[in-house]
């Protein structure tokens, strides 16, 4: 019915993206309010990001101590040395490795098949819905006293008790085992996070798609592999990256379980720059540490701004 | 939804379903029912189930210690006050972005979005001591302004992915109608935004509630949110985990029940439209 | 009285020229189309003379009076949205009332006009339920009604039709040109169906690439196509061109014959051709040729044909009816 010529067609294309900017163009008396209502936020978020950073750059080229504060000097990049070759950097930097590897190891492997589970027909799917969610409700410092002691705990524990019901040694885990202690808390805060985000992703998955490769004679598992694991790609790379930058900087828990011991064994790279900043009152080093941590976590965001920008329409 | 399914899949998914959902839930269940024990019953073993002595004076006796209720309002004040100032900020920007955007909108929105992105530890040290001599350590204030803040992009993004959806259409249709903006903003857009800023108060609410990176770091006692409260039972002495399950269970119940109801938000907000 | 004309009006993005050099005057009480494909323009044509957006050049006239720096909802226009735009909180008296309700009209009288509304469009017995409890037709009832109730000088529809079933689609139409016609108010409609154009216009405006190529009535577009673009828009099946060999005999370069003006001769007598499909539709019988050197024909026959694909068909065109182009696709006027 529409008798385009090739000419006529491309020139069309061009107008289908002018016209999509007209929804987008309002009037000039619109563009003029809508400048004044953003100012405020962006100048604030603005100030929010520089000046805080600003001083944290200034702060870290500086040899300044709080229990010394009156004899500062300016010492270059003598801090970033410092830190950087600080056996407990190493030793932390492997810890907050080991931490957000192995809570999104744990989050995407239960998470996955667990979302499916809950794609499925289940009685009462909303109750178990809010099970499941409910861990991620829970303030941090709750969840790693509960677990510390209510179900940790050596001797009076829940694990203790489960323990002994098979006839094993109950673990002491904050002695034995304090990292994987740790993990098992975030894991469990961060489990139905990965699992609402996945469960989301499946249920947008296309009905008819699947029913599509019914009739192929797809088998359930190769339907799983070839359709709904690419299309969970997403989903899961989206998460991995959200987990990591709130996993880099993990924080209460650690605070309220071990304080990073014993010894070293729990402090990740936030809690030592904690340690060092309001314990040891070492603001230029805590700085310098400061620094390296929003470098690492910049990695991580240019990855997921980039996912995220991508299907954002304005 | 239409596949037919046969009713012994339905019994193994619904098993296998609720026998997770519970081993996950079992914590919080587990605190829930040591906040009734005795502290004897609480720390028995083997453990106690049901059949203990149902006691409600835990609850009593962490109602009595008046900076229970203390704690409990500066978490009230502080996850309150940041989020609707952070609203106040938001509600105008997001409309801004959604309704008059420029070739610049999504690079200002990628980049609020990157602010959110900075780990709090990096800017620990000048946050610490700005606040100390501006005299904002352990005040409400202090944690009101930072929590504030470091929500606002979640808040800006949810607004701006509800505000986004309204169709613009509607508003021609208002205008063509005679609406002035102002009239336009009354009987048009908020009428129909009230359930996205509903749910992004609440989700938002529930982010300050739970935050535990500042308030830890912040504040110590006057102004010590329910966070705080509860890392001090992190060290005690003697028998104090039917306590310490009362109070956790006082201060984590409201919120889950909330967390509840802003399921699908938490999905909008946390991924930043990334996941739909 | 609702007199609308455009003046050398220009709309442009950037540098992407949507709208070139409008001109056109519509009458008042005139039913008027504006049809072309989609990207054409023609949204954009309607959105600038609502006010929703602002035009880059020339001026816009209502009842002679120059409107472009009028903000929309003084323009004295209503407008019935592609997706009705209804407001999904309010209910369907509150939908139509909106519009009265922000000129402070007084309530009895807002009622009044409602209740006046919605009887004439059968909404009586919704007026009390939201949008999204009406099924598709009485949202677009409900959007017809906001735009009657403000009697206006002018309604302006940009493809309203477009989201409903065919058979109501059908239906729909009847009741919007019988609703004009009754309101003898000047309307403005926006389509890319071209049988939506023919049938509901007074007046049509192709639109083709921000251009207007002809305005006239309908049967002046179908009889008298000024050039290659409206001679194919127009019309279904749409126009048949025969470039080449055929047409440099007439001395032109292209000619142009409609499906129903080809008549299927006896053998040995005009165009030789072989049906390559016959759709029977039982009142008309529609046959594709393949005509060799002319290319492929349609030829639509009325009544039934017992032709079946494979056969050898000759087709002789109606001369009276033949419409010829020179090469830049303008036709020529032969008397």
């Amino acid at each position: 019915m529409e008798p385009l010529g090739r000419q006529e067609a491309a020139m069309t294309t061009q107008q289908v993206i002018a016209t999509q900017q007209t929804q987008v163009v309002a009037t000039e008396q619109t563009q003029v309010l809508g400048r004044a209502l953003l100012s405020p936020a962006v100048v604030l978020l603005f100030i929010w990001m520089i000046v805080p950073l600003a001083m944290t750059i200034y702060f870290s080229t500086l040899h300044y101590t709080l229990m010394d504060s009156e004899n500062w000097s300016f010492v270059g990049l003598e801090n970033f040395r410092y830190f950087l070759t600080d056996p407990a950097f190493l030793t932390s930097l492997q810890n907050t490795l080991v931490l957000v590897g192995s809570v999104l190891a744990i989050t995407i492997l239960l998470g996955t098949p667990l979302a499916l589970l809950l794609d499925q027909p289940v009685i009462g799917r909303s109750v178990v819905r809010l099970m499941v969610i409910a861990p991620f409700f829970v303030m941090p410092t709750v969840s790693a006293l509960v677990w510390k002691n209510l179900l940790m705990h050596p001797v009076s524990g829940l694990f203790a008790w489960i323990a002994n019901l098979f006839g094993l040694t109950p673990i002491d885990w904050f002695n034995d085992a304090p990292m994987l202690a740790v993990i098992l808390i975030v894991a469990w805060q961060w489990l139905p996070f990965a699992t609402l985000i996945l469960l989301t992703a499946l249920q947008s998955q296309d009905e008819e798609q699947k029913e599509a490769a019914e009739m192929d004679g797809a088998s359930a598992l190769s339907t799983f592999i070839y359709l709904t694991l690419p299309h969970l790609a997403r989903p899961i790379t989206v998460v991995v990256l959200i987990e990591t930058i709130f996993l880099l900087t993990v924080f209460a828990e650690i605070f309220v379980t071990t304080g990073g011991g014993p010894g070293l064994q729990t402090t990740n790279i936030a809690f030592l720059i904690y340690s060092q900043a309001l314990i040891q009152f070492d603001v230029g080093n805590a700085s310098a540490g400061g620094l390296v941590a929003v470098v690492i976590a910049n990695i991580v965001a240019f990855f997921l701004v980039r996912i995220i920008g991508r299907n954002l329409e304005v | 939804m239409a596949r037919k399914v046969t009713s012994r899949h339905v019994w193994m998914s619904t098993a296998a379903a609720w026998l997770f959902g519970f081993l996950i839930f079992l914590p919080i269940l587990w605190m829930f029912l040591a906040s009734f024990k005795s502290e004897l019953d609480a720390f028995a073993m083997p453990p106690k189930f049901l059949f203990f002595h149902w006691t409600t004076e835990n609850y009593a006796t962490v109602q009595q210690r008046s900076d229970y209720v203390h704690h409990a309002l500066n978490s009230i004040i502080i996850a309150g006050g940041s989020t609707l100032i952070a609203m106040l900020i938001a509600v105008p920007a997001a409309w801004s972005m959604a309704f008059s955007p420029t070739k610049r909108t999504k690079d200002v929105l990628l980049w609020m979005l990157s602010t959110k992105m900075m780990p709090p530890v990096g800017v620990l040290v000048p946050i610490y001591l700005v606040y100390r001599d501006f005299g904002l350590l352990d005040s409400r204030a202090g944690l009101v302004l930072i929590l504030c803040l470091g929500n606002l992009p979640i808040v800006i993004w949810m607004l701006f992915t509800y505000f986004k959806e309204i169709p613009k259409d509607i508003l021609e249709a208002a205008r063509m109608d005679g609406a002035t903006i102002g009239r336009e903003l009354v009987y048009v857009l908020t009428p129909m935004a009230i359930p996205g800023l509903a749910s992004t108060l609440l989700l938002n609410f529930i982010l300050a509630w739970n935050e535990a990176f500042w308030t830890l770091n912040l504040s110590t006692l006057e102004a010590a949110p329910l966070t705080v409260f509860i890392a001090s039972y992190s060290s005690p002495e003697g028998l104090f985990w039917a306590k310490l399950s009362a109070a956790s269970t006082l201060a984590i119940a409201p919120i889950i029940i909330l967390g509840w109801f802003t399921q699908r938000q938490l999905v909008r907000g946390l991924t930043f439209g990334a996941v739909k | 009285m609702g007199q609308i004309t455009l003046q050398g009006v220009r709309k442009s993005f950037g540098p992407v020229n949507i709208i070139k050099d409008a001109n056109l005057d519509i009458e008042n009480g005139s039913f008027v189309v504006f049809v072309g494909p989609s990207g054409c323009g023609k949204t954009t044509l309607l959105r600038l003379i609502a006010g929703l957006e602002d035009v880059t050049g020339g001026q816009i006239l209502i009842d002679g009076r120059n409107v472009v720096d009028v903000p929309p909802a003084k323009r004295g226009l209503s407008m019935v949205f592609q997706s009705y735009a209804l407001y999904p909180h309010m209910s369907v008296r509150g939908n139509i009332a909106f519009g009265l309700k922000m000129a402070g009209l007084p309530r009895p009288e807002i009622n009044r006009k409602v209740e006046a509304a919605a009887a004439t469009l059968n909404l009586t017995p919704y007026l009390d339920r939201k949008p999204r409890e009406l099924s598709g037709g009485q949202r677009q009832r409900v959007a017809i009604g906001r735009a009657i109730v403000r009697e206006p000088k002018a309604f302006l529809f940009d493809e309203p039709l477009s989201n409903l079933d065919a058979a109501l689609r059908v239906q729909m139409r009847l009741e919007v040109t019988k609703l004009q016609k009754q309101l003898a108010t000047t309307a403005v409609y926006v389509t890319h169906d071209q049988v939506e154009a023919m049938t509901m216009a007074d007046k049509i405006v192709v639109l083709n690439a921000g251009r207007i190529e002809q305005y006239g009535s309908p049967l002046e577009l179908y009889e008298h196509p000024a050039n290659l673009f409206v001679a194919g828009f127009i019309g279904s099946p749409k126009m048949n061109f025969v470039p080449g060999e055929v047409a440099g005999e007439a001395g032109v370069a292209i000619i142009g014959i409609r499906p129903e003006h080809l008549k299927i001769g006896k053998d040995g007598d005009g165009w030789p051709g072989r049906v390559s499909v016959a759709e029977h539709l039982g009142s008309d019988t529609f046959l594709y040729v393949e005509g060799g050197k002319l290319g492929t024909l349609t030829v639509r026959y009325v009544g039934e044909l017992s032709l079946r694909a494979g056969d050898r068909v000759w087709l002789t065109p109606d001369p009276a009816r033949m419409h010829r182009f020179n090469k830049e696709g303008s036709v020529i006027r032969t008397s």
